[in-house]
């Protein structure tokens, strides 16, 4: 807990979520972002990465009707609003997939490998989904 | 060293639960502090007492019922992914209108602030899943 400074109230550590599967055909996107939304109430210093098959969970244009799914995609969007602002993107799962930053529903920050591995070892709290 | 550990998987099916168990109980040997186990994703499945695997197989349910007793340990469910797959103590049962619950004996349904909770408080928090 070295990186810890104390604040109002308690003790803030930096939280990192990294998201790694696709939207859909895993419960794993859903369920990573109520831990987002619900963490945003404990004002914590909070980063969400994006990287291999995560990246689609902010692609533009979803359409879930065929697969009789709810499309949760506008809420990342509501992220914001939680004060959840530090959003990164690999480059090079993009790239890997034909996407660009234009193809996302949000802004981020698009970091390389390396940069996302600098930024995982400033955390205190890594939760992967 | 105080621990949360998060479980994302569910029992049988993955070893997950297994290694979080095995990590806890040498953690526990050690000298270390679980400060809670939250039991998330699939993972809220290792929560339910009607689980009854073969006779000569492990009991992934009771082994954590067991180490919770002994050591007072917090094993928490997250109420949200517990809703979607049917794990239920009686309050739970009886708000959503079910007529039966299943939660395993030291285990209590809570919301997700435990788990962040959980990583603030901890000195790691140690997720298993895949």
């Amino acid at each position: 807990m070295s990186d810890e400074e104390m604040m109002e109230g308690g003790v803030q550590k930096k939280f990192c979520y990294v998201n790694r599967t696709a939207p859909y055909g895993t419960v794993y996107a859903l369920e990573a972002l109520e831990v987002v939304l619900i963490g945003a109430a404990f004002e914590q210093d909070v980063s969400v990465v994006f990287m291999d098959d995560g990246v689609f969970q902010l692609a533009k244009g979803q359409d879930t009707a065929g697969i009789g799914m709810k499309n949760f995609s506008p809420t990342y969007r509501a992220l914001e609003m939680y004060d959840v602002e530090k959003l990164y993107v690999s480059k090079e799962s993009l790239e890997e997939r034909g996407l660009s930053e234009d193809d996302l529903l949000v802004d981020v920050e698009v970091k390389t490998a390396a940069e996302i591995r600098d930024l995982m070892e400033e955390q205190d709290v890594l939760l992967t989904f | 060293m105080k621990f949360t550990i998060q479980v994302n998987e569910g029992p049988y099916t993955h070893q997950a639960s297994d290694t979080a168990y095995n990590f806890a109980t040498a953690a526990l040997a050690a000298g270390h502090e679980i400060y809670r186990v939250f039991f998330y994703h699939d993972g809220v499945n290792n929560a339910t007492r009607l689980t009854t695997p073969p006779q000569d197989d492990r009991n992934v349910i009771n082994r954590w019922s067991e180490l919770a007793a002994k050591h007072s340990l917090d094993l928490v469910v997250c109420v949200a992914a517990a809703q979607r797959r049917g794990i239920a103590d009686a309050d739970e049962a009886r708000r959503n209108g079910k007529n039966a619950d299943n939660i395993a004996p030291g285990f209590r349904i809570s919301g997700l602030g435990q788990l962040i909770e959980g990583g603030i408080q901890a000195d790691r928090l140690v997720v298993f899943g895949d």
